[in-house]
């Protein structure tokens, strides 16, 4: 009796390996968008939908997508405009894209420019949802100037983890003093890239043209 | 001076060094001459025997695999004429029970109409009844010759009449038994054309036998040549099970392009089943580990329908089944195939709307919105694909008879190739068993060269001491040489 239970759950018990062994959500993308809001970046809004719909576009059944504003304090899960895990069925995952993608255009026709730019406060947050998501491989996408500007009474000077974490600036796009002075646009850049390896990330990449979006999934 | 090797004694000039050291060793290498070469032998030989061994080995091994082989080439064979010979008895069977059997009502009718032919012909040959006896009276009567006499004349006349009647009448009943002769004639030919028929019937059917018989024939002279076991029988299996082999693996190869299309097919929708995002390893998904178990489950449920139809004979248990089991078995087979036949026919069509569903959604991503296509010409994709789910699960049945083919003769095909290849494993190495042992015969030659000067001398002794004693004799010179 005891023999037949063995040979019977043998292949049990090797299903049950197969498909516990390996981690569900190993393969899994999740993707944080920061929109900067302030100032005159406001403006360029529009291309940010143009990266979500790509994002919608790419981004497979199982997959996590949460896009949300950078403002004055970005720290806060109200700043999240719109979020999903996709579904696992094709189908759900599609529908709840169709969802999203209505969210980002309401938010991107009424969204108003901030006084400050607390990005690093935006990246803990986007930290936070994608180690929460367990996905296996984490992407914050960054839509700004990387000009963090903050009140007297925000405190973001304290370092953070970004620990496998592949952060990617798109749009970076020159201020006025930047053009009067490369170096302080250069010195920006560089400066977050510091941080951002400091931070544990895995990556640290800055992504100008939007025509070339394929990169922004690929590590 | 500090970077010349240890060995150099003038720097920059290592050939002259190396002559020096090269004089200096040969009373050395002289002197080691006979450790040297008995040591060169040893290694040669040493090599050399183990290799040689091999190759011998290797050799006994062929031969016995080649044994093997054929017996078992012989065996199939065998089974194989076997059971051609037993289909060929049945299908013998079935002719005679089909056709002989009605042979006694076939010669009774045959006999019956052979009869009625016999009985009309009979008739036919009936005459009119021959001329009265007063014909012979009224001939002598017409010798009188008339002399005047009016009561002879007018006697004669009235005969003459009266037999012109009677010879009218008689002419015309003659005529009358001619027409009912050829009457019953024209009643002769249905018969003959049925007896014509019914013959070439029969002739057919023996034709048949005959035919079947010469094929029973031919088995059977093909089973005593592999009974005798000769040549001609084994080489004529093993190119027969090779021409298999190739025909077998072309075929499979064709139904493993066919398995593809259908796991294209299925592929995508059973993610919409068991989702697309579980992974059951690095980069195998569930949802196509899934596509391919209903595709395998597929041909497993072909190969036993044709198993229980007994077109294929790789299981011996299904074969040994009853005949009433053997039949809920195929239709258990049939009805699991149909259902997933059908499985994929939906499977298909929710392919087809997840891919329009995903294309809707690229498209109202995209900055520029595509033209959609609508009418009946849009709907021929999705049911050549419903088509295809459908018939391929079917196609993929037939898989079951060109994989035992290709299974009956890998055991043939495979055999011939491992006798080759270890029959030229064997020439390979009894090849370098040979370089080697001979390598060490040139070893001590070119030692022999390297310390010719040594040697020389010892020449030039040894025939000083020879001159200094008496002359060998002939015979003596004979056995050293």
């Amino acid at each position: 009796m005891r023999r037949r239970a063995f040979i019977v759950s043998l292949p049990l018990l090797g299903l049950a390996a197969a498909t516990g062994c390996a981690d569900p959500r190993g393969h899994a993308h999740a993707v944080y968008l920061l929109v900067d809001t302030s100032g005159t970046y406001a403006e360029e809004i529009g291309k940010a939908q143009l990266i979500v719909n790509y994002l919608l576009g790419s981004l497979q059944p199982g997959d996590s997508l949460a896009v949300a504003r950078v403002r004055s304090r970005s720290f806060s899960e109200k700043d999240i405009i719109a979020k999903a895990t996709f579904d696992n069925r094709p189908s759900q995952a599609n529908a709840q894209k169709r969802v999203m993608k209505t969210q980002v255009e309401a938010f991107t026709s009424s969204a108003r420019g901030s006084v400050n730019t607390d990005i690093t406060g935006g990246l803990i947050q986007g930290a936070e949802f994608l180690n929460e998501t367990g996905a296996g491989k984490k992407t914050i996408l960054i839509f700004s100037d990387m000009q963090e500007e903050l009140d007297k009474a925000t405190v973001r000077s304290f370092p953070i983890d970004l620990k496998d974490i592949r952060v990617v600036a798109v749009n970076v796009v020159k201020l006025k003093t930047d053009n009067i002075d490369p170096r302080r646009y250069l010195g920006r850049l560089e400066d977050w890239h510091k941080r951002v390896k400091a931070a544990g990330a895995r990556e640290w990449r800055v992504i100008n043209d939007i025509e070339h979006l394929d990169a922004l999934l690929k590590s | 001076m500090a970077d010349s090797p240890f060995w150099v004694i003038w720097p920059g000039n290592a050939a002259l060094s190396a002559l020096v050291w090269f004089v200096i060793a040969m009373p050395f290498l002289y002197a080691a001459r006979a450790p040297v070469h008995g040591l060169l032998l040893a290694i040669g030989q040493l090599a050399g025997g183990p290799l040689r061994l091999a190759a011998r080995w290797l050799l006994a091994s062929a031969r016995e695999m080649r044994t093997r082989n054929r017996a078992v080439l012989l065996a199939q064979g065998s089974e194989e004429t076997g059971e051609r010979i037993a289909r060929e008895f049945e299908r013998v069977a079935a002719l005679v029970k089909r056709d002989l059997e009605a042979y006694p009502a076939l010669q009774r009718r045959l006999l019956d109409e052979i009869t009625r032919v016999e009985e009309d012909y009979r008739q036919c040959g009936e005459v009119p009844p021959p001329p009265p006896e007063w014909v012979e009276a009224v001939a002598a009567v017409a010798k009188i010759k008339p002399n005047g006499n009016e009561l002879v004349q007018r006697l004669l006349e009235e005969i003459n009449v009266s037999i012109k009647a009677i010879h009218e009448k008689n002419l015309s009943e003659y005529r009358r038994a001619y027409q009912s002769r050829h009457k019953i004639l024209d009643g002769f030919m249905p018969f003959w054309r049925s007896l014509e028929k019914t013959l070439a019937r029969a002739e057919g059917k023996m034709t048949n036998l005959a035919e079947r018989a010469a094929a029973i024939d031919a088995q059977m002279e093909k089973f005593e040549k592999i009974a005798k076991k000769t040549d001609e029988a084994e080489h004529a299996l093993a190119v027969s099970a090779l021409t298999q082999f190739f025909i077998a693996t072309l075929v499979l190869a064709v139904a493993a392009g066919g398995a593809l299309v259908n796991f294209k097919l299925i592929a995508l929708p059973m993610s919409e089943m068991v989702g697309a995002g579980d992974y059951l390893t690095a980069s195998l998904r569930t949802s196509e580990v899934a596509a391919l178990v209903i595709i395998f489950v597929e041909a497993t449920m072909g190969l036993f329908l044709m198993e229980t139809l007994r077109i294929t004979h790789l299981f011996p248990r299904i074969h040994s089944l009853g005949e009433q089991m053997r039949k809920r078995m195929m239709w258990i087979a049939f009805v699991l195939l149909l259902a997933l036949a059908g499985i994929e026919a939906a499977l298909a069509l929710m392919r087809d709307m997840l891919i329009a569903d995903k294309q809707a959604l690229l498209q109202s991503l995209a900055a520029t919105q595509a033209v959609a296509t609508e009418g009946w010409l849009s709907g021929i994709p999705t049911a050549g694909q419903m088509l295809l789910g459908f018939i391929l699960p079917f196609a993929l049945a037939f898989v079951a008879i060109p994989l035992e083919s290709f299974i009956n003769s890998a055991r043939t095909v495979g055999g011939g190739a491992a006798v080759m290849l270890t029959r030229a494993l064997a020439v390979a190495l009894r090849f370098a068993g040979y370089v080697i042992r001979h390598l060490a015969r040139v070893l001590i030659t070119v030692y022999d060269i390297l310390i010719v000067l040594p040697l020389l001398v010892e020449r030039l002794v040894k025939n000083g001491r020879a001159a200094g004693k008496p002359r060998a004799t002939g015979f003596e010179a004979g056995e050293r040489s």
